[in-house]
């Protein structure tokens, strides 16, 4: 059978032989970028890997500036997406059209209530100033006051002078390894030192005396939390960028939802021929997959 | 002329959404007790089998050809020595990498210094 047949379906492409091998190829190229985009994240996968290796005492910190129950529910969200996404498929494999609208529209309406609830957790980080980078500038609210515990009061941040931010400079001269003080005088700008760390709590966080007290202070009890350690603001910037990438990658889900979502009322698609549904639906559920390892690695730290 | 397609029962779809709800559940739930390093193994271990489950019967690998499959599981090896590597590199030759408050540093430096 040739691709010169005049009864071919008008989607058969003529270097393919029949509707399945083509189905077959496009979703193939199709897995070939996933994977490329499971590449893509791996990059900050690692990033998170080797920071939280290093540092965990500020995962354990600042995670609990994440709402379990919002992530929790965001999970959910996305899961319960998936599932009507695996849904409208099959109802493009049967040939059922009304059910297929459906199923991608409540797709939509899922990604949709999934960024709104990211709206609401990045809203409440901005207002915090819990922010990546120099641009962290935590701001003491009552929850943040209740669960932070300083030890001097809950004084903010912002009150504190430009020498106090000598301090950190100080308690790094116990660390022996080598490269560890210029690195973090030479990143940051001075002009402005309120703006990139939270010195009132470092005075503590720093140990005047063998260091170990403070592993103590931050490995043995993850819940007393004790005071913020240094660089808390790289937890942020590893938060944003994943979750942010993320979030691209669900409003491109949604673009290409949308665009199957007016084919589909169109009636494009027959049971011989729905591979943009299916395409698109394997975009979506790496999504989901993604989220389903951010949401612990994130939210969940303990 | 589409005998080849495989369509997903709703049994098996709706049994997996059920799957994926109660271990985002166990998850979370995990959190609340202290399980020391094992909090972190298992909620990653929860992880995998949630997205096993969604690979193969959301995304259908289970009865596509074992090509699709190889893609995944190959990145997601290579991803896994891209990590294994970094992580090792970092503890033994650079740990100064990230300044900082480093309880591992500081164990050593107080060693040192008696």
């Amino acid at each position: 059978m040739s691709g010169n047949d005049q009864g071919h379906p008008p989607e058969l492409a003529h270097h393919f032989d029949s509707m399945e091998e083509q189905h077959e190829s496009s979703k193939q190229g199709m897995w070939l970028f996933l994977a490329t985009e499971i590449l893509l994240f791996g990059g900050l996968f690692c990033a998170y890997a080797v920071y939280r290796s290093l540092h965990p005492e500020v995962f354990i910190y600042a995670h609990q500036y994440l709402d379990k129950v919002l992530g929790g529910i965001n999970t959910v969200v996305l899961i319960t997406s998936s599932l009507t996404m695996a849904l409208a498929v099959r109802a493009a494999q049967l040939g059922k059209r009304k059910h297929l609208v459906i199923f991608l529209a409540l797709t939509l309406l899922g990604a949709c209530g999934f960024l709104g609830i990211k709206y609401v957790e990045y809203s409440h980080k901005w207002h915090l100033g819990l922010l990546p980078g120099i641009h962290y500038d935590p701001v003491e609210d009552s929850h943040a006051t209740e669960s932070r515990a300083h030890p001097d009061g809950g004084e903010p941040p912002q009150d504190s002078s430009p020498t106090v931010t000598e301090a950190p400079e100080h308690a790094i001269e116990l660390d022996v390894g080598a490269g560890l003080t210029p690195a973090r005088a030479a990143d940051q700008p001075l002009p402005e030192p309120e703006q990139y760390t939270a010195p009132t709590s470092e005075l503590t966080a720093a140990p005047a005396g063998p260091a170990g007290l403070a592993v103590e202070a931050y490995g043995n009890d993850a819940h007393d939390l004790g005071p913020e350690p240094r660089l808390v603001q790289l937890f942020f910037s590893i938060y944003f960028l994943m979750t942010g990438l993320h979030g691209i990658h669900v409003l491109a889900g949604m673009a290409v939802i949308s665009w199957v979502l007016v084919r589909s009322a169109k009636g494009h698609f027959r049971p011989d021929y729905y591979t943009p549904v299916e395409n698109v639906g394997l975009y979506w559920h790496i999504v989901d997959l993604i989220w389903i390892f951010l949401f612990p690695l994130l939210y969940l730290i303990h | 002329m589409n005998d080849h397609v495989h369509v997903m029962s709703l049994r098996v779809l709706f049994g997996v959404f059920g799957a994926l709800l109660v271990l985002t559940v166990l998850t979370v739930a995990v959190t609340w007790v202290d399980l020391g390093s094992f909090n972190l193994l298992i909620a990653l271990a929860v992880a995998v089998v949630k997205a096993a489950l969604v690979a193969l019967y959301f995304m259908h690998l289970r009865y596509d050809k074992p090509f699709n499959a190889l893609a995944l599981v190959g990145t997601l090896l290579f991803v896994a020595l891209f990590i294994g590597f970094a992580l090792l590199d970092t503890s033994a030759s650079s740990p100064g990498l990230i300044p900082g408050h480093q309880p591992a540093m500081d164990a050593k430096a107080a060693e040192r210094s008696g």
